[in-house]
């Protein structure tokens, strides 16, 4: 079968480099969540931030680490790790290159974090041209790209090696999953590095005068959405293709979570207009179809509802489960491996839902830039992406550092997951209310002048701070987890569970490895979004924007 | 490649239910007017004062036009020009803002008047303020430290 | 071979009507979710001037 390269245990030398990756993605957890914190507490209106701190700043310290630095180092030191358990040890130079990735985004980490502390980036992750930051944060957030293009390199070689040494054959699921997820990032960060280095760096450094802030904001927001793509699905990886593992079940269909993951990667890309929806200076022909291009991404979430589903089923019926929805019950819920990851899925549906009315062209303006849209990703990023992640790290941290998870610690990871689930209900629940009544996102706490409808969204902010506080909480309970896993829990093996497909024989189609296939269709859709709107924009540009610096300094 | 049956009749329901949405969104927009505030002009940031129609802020009666109104904001850091302003209630308004520093968000709140101002465009959108009341104009979009002073408002009144 | 393959689609279609019910009806409760909260939205943007 096509296992038979497949290794049951991650080599230690890869273990090493993904468990650097963790190390930085927990460190960015605990701040980055201390921040949100924060955040929280300020909009409640009874707090004020101590030391002349701004709450611009930390604001662009959470998003930072929470939608950059956690997500880019847990996502790559897991599909390190998962490639290796797959297709095979890394070779030397494939270890070598991700270890250059690693200290790469490191480094550039450091050096963006460094400019935030300074004051002298208060400019958030989305970075807001003509807003304008020092050099070196623009260089560091470079050198964290570039960084995870050499991690990626490194899992490319080791699938294209599989691949020569297995030919005819379709690799294993979740390297083919995750060098999707690779190659979709590695085309989506060709957007953000092309603003930054021939727009932004320049400006900042001050070899140019101006900026065209719409060429910017477009390039930003070609990397901007398949960015979120680029977060969910290595959870859709856990959720296809271990999940069923973890339960004793099996993957519902191989080819069918193939064909959802080449859906993602030909239309995560060509849909960034959909940020850009109340924007001027762009065709609304245009942004509408780049809406229908958004709503053929959703295809794939509604395949990937019914494998999860059936997953369940065909697992509750094979215990004995009858009645409609009696496979429910047997689900293995005191197992936290399952319960934080399916917390997660739920999470999704609502999330799902949000991003369908987003995404709805004029019905954009109900929500634009509300706190609804805050909300809106935190049940996407922070609930079904995180508590999957989470659920990764109760096997995987183990597995790398040759521990086990311990009764103990599966207890506290679930009580962690519906401490979680709790919090965000509030917070999230409060932020797509208060969104819907007009609240704007991205504010530190006002009255407005006393204005009526402001004074309405006050008890929301509240409801959102006492949320905040308890995911506060669960990230404190996920830190002792992951330290006692890290280095604490006894010695022994810990399973790095791969499913195996239900039906054996029906081999996935090659067709879904030809990457000159699929990277071509990706390219012509982007040219097809993007080509003409572009020129216009460059044709039809006002003057350019000189920098502005309208946050204080210390 | 195998699909199950019930999968199918699925993914034709789900298929189906976004088919209907693109297209009531997309009859709404296209053919009932009410495409997202996309405006095409362009304008020098560093004039903004001195070119109609931003030289008046505020209510401009207009005549021989499809809207009554004319409602002119300037945005800057961070402020709106106009602070108040009072429209008369069923009054078919054409509002239009530009900025002249960086990008400001321009949202009515409780209303679909939401737009992006960046710097080097005109916004605009045509609404019948057709519900009496005091509306809060705010910045919806980062725009520095003062980004949460930054607001205006707006009586509808009979 | 190709005896083999006739079993497994057979085994297959025998599945297909019996045991993914659950699965349908759960489907269609997240599809009426996602078309309730849509339409509410889509009501408010109508109400709203």
């Amino acid at each position: 079968m096509s296992s038979q390269t497949t290794k049951l245990k991650v080599d230690p030398r890869d273990g090493k480099l993904a468990m650097a990756h963790f190390y930085v993605a927990f460190i960015a957890l605990t701040l980055g969540g201390l921040m949100g914190l924060l955040q929280t507490l300020v909009r409640s209106g009874k707090f004020e931030l101590p030391w002349g701190i701004d709450y611009y700043q930390i604001l662009t310290v959470h998003g930072v680490l929470m939608g950059l630095v956690l997500t880019t180092f847990f996502i790559m030191g897991f599909q390190y790790a998962a490639i290796s358990r797959t297709a095979g040890t890394h070779s030397p130079a494939a270890r070598r290159i991700g270890w250059i990735g690693f200290w790469v985004m490191t480094v550039g980490t450091i050096m963006a974090a460094t400019m935030v502390l300074l004051k002298e980036a208060s400019v958030l992750y989305t970075f807001y041209a003509p807003l304008k930051a020092h050099w070196i944060f623009y260089l560091g957030m470079t050198f964290v790209v570039i960084g995870s293009w050499l991690d990626g390199a490194a899992q490319i070689m080791t699938y294209a090696r599989w691949r020569r040494e297995n030919p005819g054959k379709p690799s294993p699921l979740l390297s083919f999953m995750a060098i999707i997820n690779t190659v979709m990032w590695i085309v989506a960060s060709l957007g953000v590095a092309a603003t930054v280095l021939f727009q932004l760096l320049p400006w900042s450094l001050g070899l140019v005068d101006t900026v065209d802030v719409l060429v910017s904001r477009t390039l930003f927001w070609y990397f901007g959405h398949p960015l979120v793509y680029f977060w969910l699905l290595p959870a859709y990886m856990c959720w296809y293709a271990i999940i069923p593992k973890i339960i004793g079940g099996k993957i519902f269909s191989d080819s069918l979570a193939r064909l959802s993951f080449i859906l993602f990667l030909l239309f995560s890309i060509p849909v960034g207009f959909h940020h850009q929806l109340t924007e001027p200076g762009i065709d609304p022909a245009w942004k509408f179809l780049q809406v229908i291009l958004t709503f053929m991404v959703i295809i794939p979430s509604l395949m990937t509802a019914f494998s999860l589903f059936a997953t369940f089923e065909r697992f509750g019926r094979s215990k004995g489960a009858t009645g409609l929805f009696g496979w429910f019950k047997v689900l293995p819920w005191k197992d936290a491996r399952f319960t934080v990851p399916f917390i997660g899925m739920a999470s999704f549906i609502p999330a799902g839902a949000g991003g369908i009315i987003n995404a709805s062209n004029q019905m954009n303006q109900v929500v634009h830039n509300t706190i609804w849209v805050t909300g809106h990703f935190h049940l996407t990023a922070a609930t079904s992406v995180v508590l999957t992640f989470f659920g990764i790290t109760f096997w995987l941290v183990p597995h790398l550092t040759g521990r086990v998870l311990t009764k103990a610690m599966n207890k506290l990871a679930i009580i962690q997951g519906w401490v979680w689930f709790i919090g965000m209900a509030f917070m999230s629940g409060a932020m797509h209310f208060q969104g819907l009544l007009g609240g704007p996102r991205r504010s530190a706490y006002s009255t407005y002048g006393d204005s009526a409808q402001a004074m309405e969204w006050i008890p929301y902010q509240i409801a959102q701070a006492v949320g905040g506080s308890i995911l506060f909480l669960g990230i404190i309970l996920m830190i002792i987890i992951f330290v006692n896993l890290a280095f604490f829990a006894p010695k022994g093996e810990e399973e790095f569970p791969v499913g195996e497909a239900e039906n054996l024989d029906e081999k996935a189609p090659m067709i879904f490895e030809n990457w000159k296939l699929w990277l071509g269709i990706t390219a012509a859709l982007i040219l097809f979004a993007y080509t003409i709107p572009f020129i216009d924009m460059i044709q039809n540009a006002p003057p350019g924007s000189p920098g502005f610096k309208t946050w204080g300094s210390w | 490649m195998h699909m199950h049956k019930f999968e199918k009749i699925w993914l034709i329901f789900g298929i189906g239910a976004l088919v209907v949405f693109l297209s009531v969104v997309g009859v709404s927009a296209f053919y009932l007017g009410n495409k997202p505030p996309s405006c095409l002009t362009t304008i020098d940031p560093e004039k903004v004062d001195t070119q109609a129609p931003f030289d008046k802020p505020g209510l401009n009666k207009v005549e021989g036009k499809e809207w009554d109104y004319e409602l002119v904001y300037v945005a800057s850091a961070f402020s709106y020009n106009p602070t108040e302003v009072e429209v008369p209630l069923g009054a078919k308004v054409k509002v239009m803002a530009t900025t002249k520093d960086v990008i400001h968000g321009f949202q009515v709140a409780g209303t679909n008047i939401n737009m992006m101002l960046e710097p080097g465009y005109i916004n605009e959108i045509v609404t019948t303020f057709d519900k009496e009341g005091e509306y809060l104009v705010v910045c919806n979009e980062y725009c520095g430290t003062g980004h949460h002073l930054m607001s205006s408002k707006i009586k509808v009144v009979k | 071979m190709a005896k083999a393959e006739l079993k497994t689609n057979k085994k297959t279609e025998i599945e297909d009507s019996s045991s993914l019910k659950g699965t349908l009806a759960s489907v269609f409760f997240l599809g009426i979710f996602l078309v309730v909260t849509w339409l509410s939205v889509y009501f408010l943007f109508l109400d709203r001037f």
